[in-house]
């Protein structure tokens, strides 16, 4: 029992990091039927400022003050990043057929991860060790501050983001300019500026995603936005692509399976596969479902964009 | 490729007589080691051809394509090496590399095919992950893939007595081995483009632009969808396999590192780069894109002999100038650098 709840708390703190990132994914999908294949690679970045700024005020500032300001550093980089990443490379080719964003998308991806090798170098980055240390028993599981307070502010940035989405004028341009653009420009609403604001946000979400996971694991690396990014957009398909409940729906389950699935794989298969399979899960359960259900979880059936 | 009437003239002969004498030239010019770039060029050539069947004829977006290569590879790897000490004639292995690569395109392609661009796109790219992390982890229960180690010793190309990593003498020119691979590939390679040209102009390939250009359209028109769409997937999976058989052969050794997504999404690249839908294009894209990385290399030892100093290492910022020609050759040239003339009217017409 004590292993089952530890599993489940482990893939839901997983699970809201790839909720934050899936958020983004979904977020400009939903608006410009694009993905973002540089969201990943963006998340990356906000981990290493956040780490980099971290390590360079923790000796100066007490840790809250520190973390804080490392966030906001990270936050305000992948704002800048996101807007222009939009700019320069998705918006001149709006109107192109969608193999041509598709492209310059892998190329911003090459360009971030390589810019990050040559700044930061090839080696893993330890997160300084700053945070008190304390966990709670429940049970048998150990429950760590980290994940209390990583599972803590996910869930509150989604609220908000679900309250934005759903009960403001912002919002409700966001909604009108993916079900329209053209409709929603003739209603007076700038869309080129709604698209600018989703990058925005979305990249923001990804900045909180990275200093989260880089405090979890402890480490930060020039190549981690890949599978970060490539997980968190299975969890955007599984909740239904365009759906920001079903990103956090997605991402959530995909942790639980994910955690599930490694702990659980030596016993189910008798030691046949071990938890060195936990990568294929992600894509396992992102084929069934495309196969099953390809319009996702929470998804409209025959969301059919051509 | 040529009408009748020019196949035999004089531009055309030269440029045989040139692709004849390149590996020579690059021997006796640069060094040995351009003739090996030039085999690994016509290796990624046939994975373009390959994927521009999937990509550009039928208009398919598939990011797990190296998930085929492997596929050939570990094949050959497996049936010709001392693996399982087995050493399978030529003309057994390479027909089954091929057929097994086709099938897995087959098995992958049957559930996805009706799901549309993106979403196609994320499951083939998924698919290739799978690929690489079971080839991974397949050294237990038992040893099948040599895991992370991957397989090596593997047996060099050979027909009957003719092995091709040995040199041979040939009227009075002594040929190594890596120049007999240049020949043995440009011939595939001439095969294949043959092949995927004709079959762009067949009934099939018309089908694929249909399908391609509308697909809602297509079908309204009688087309079977489904059953293109699974031959184009089946196809450029099979070109896939037949090049990593050809792939293991050539190079002794295959692990799983070398089949891993940014694999795929190069080829992706030849293919876009160099003109999707035109086969002399991707081969064109294939060859600049292998070529290039090398050359922006020898940047290097150049800096090195006038400035006595490596002011930019070329092997940090290659990828990042890499990256940004991606960006730049998308934003300015959309239709690839040598586009089809039907790729290049659809994109005008699509572009404001």
């Amino acid at each position: 029992m004590s292993i089952l709840l530890q599993q489940l708390v482990n893939g839901l703190v997983l699970g809201s990091v790839y909720a934050l990132v899936a958020l983004g994914y979904t977020m400009v999908y939903g608006i410009l039927g694009l993905i973002n294949f540089a969201h990943g690679d963006v998340t990356m970045i906000g981990a290493m400022v956040a780490l980099t700024s971290i390590t360079a005020l923790s000796g100066h500032l007490p840790w809250p003050a520190a973390v804080a300001l490392g966030l906001i550093a990270a936050i305000a980089v992948c704002m800048v990043l996101g807007y222009f990443i939009e700019r320069l490379a998705y918006r001149p080719l709006r109107h192109a057929p969608r193999l041509a964003p598709l492209i310059t998308a892998i190329g911003v991806s090459i360009i971030l991860q390589n810019l990050a090798m040559l700044i930061w170098g090839r080696q893993y980055l330890a997160f300084p060790a700053l945070l008190p240390q304390t966990w709670f028993d429940i049970d048998g599981a150990r429950i760590t501050s980290i994940q209390l307070a990583i599972l803590g502010i996910a869930l509150t940035i989604m609220l908000i983001l679900d309250f934005l989405v759903r009960h403001t004028r912002l919002g409700r341009a966001m909604r009108a300019t993916a079900q329209s653009p053209q409709l929603a420009g003739l209603m007076g609403i700038n869309a080129n500026q709604i698209i600018s604001i989703t990058f925005l946000i979305g990249s923001a979400l990804a900045a909180v995603a990275g200093l989260m996971v880089s405090a979890y694991y402890g480490l930060a690396h020039y190549y981690m936005g890949f599978l970060l990014g490539l997980k968190a957009f299975s969890a955007a398909v599984l909740g239904g692509i365009g759906q920001l409940r079903g990103a956090i729906l997605g991402g959530l389950l995909l942790g639980v399976i994910e955690s599930f699935g490694a702990g659980y794989i030596g016993v189910l298969t008798h030691g046949l596969l071990g938890s060195n399979y936990q990568d294929v899960f992600a894509f396992f359960v992102l084929i069934i479902v495309l196969m099953v259900r390809p319009s996702g979880l929470l998804g409209k059936p025959a969301a059919d964009r051509a | 490729m040529g009408t009748p009437a020019s196949t035999f003239s004089p531009a055309t002969v030269g440029k045989g007589l040139l692709l004849v004498a390149l590996p020579l030239l690059l021997q006796a010019g640069p060094g040995a080691a351009w003739v090996r770039i030039v085999d690994v060029a016509l290796l990624y050539s046939m994975l373009a051809i390959g994927l521009n069947i999937v990509v550009g004829f039928a208009g398919l977006l598939d990011l797990g394509y190296i998930a085929f290569y492997a596929t050939g590879a570990y094949l050959y790897a497996l049936l010709d090496s001392m693996q399982f000490n087995l050493h399978w004639p030529l003309w057994a292995t390479l027909p089954l590399s091929a057929a097994l690569a086709g099938l897995f395109g087959l098995l992958l392609g049957a559930p996805t095919l009706r799901l549309r661009g993106d979403y196609l796109a994320i499951v083939t790219l998924g698919f290739g992950e799978i690929v690489r992390i079971f080839l991974n982890n397949l050294d237990t229960p038992f040893n099948l893939t040599n895991g992370p180690q991957g397989i090596s010793l593997i047996d060099p190309i050979h027909l009957g007595n003719f092995t091709f990593s040995r040199p041979h003498h040939f009227a009075g020119l002594t040929l190594t081995g890596t120049q007999q691979y240049y020949y043995l590939f440009l011939a595939t390679i001439m095969g294949m483009a043959w092949l995927a040209t004709r079959l762009q102009h067949s009934r099939i390939g018309r089908a694929w632009a249909a399908i391609r250009e509308d697909e809602l359209a297509a079908a309204a028109s009688g087309i079977a969808v489904r059953n293109y769409k699974l031959l184009a997937f089946s196809l450029g999976a099979t070109c896939g396999g037949f090049a990593g058989a050809l792939f293991a052969g050539f190079q002794g050794f295959v692990s799983p590192e070398s089949f891993n997504l940014m694999e795929s999404v190069m080829v992706l690249c030849m293919v876009v780069l160099g003109g999707m839908g035109n086969v002399n294009g991707v081969i064109f894209g294939a060859i600049l894109l292998t070529v290039l990385p090398e050359a922006l290399r020898m940047m290097g030892d150049w800096q090195l002999n006038h400035f006595g100093h490596i002011w930019v290492d070329p092997n940090d910022v290659r990828m990042l100038l890499f990256g940004g020609a991606l960006i730049l050759i998308m934003l300015y040239r959309p239709a690839g650098l040598l586009p089809s003339p039907a790729q290049r009217r659809e994109w005008q017409k699509k572009l404001p």
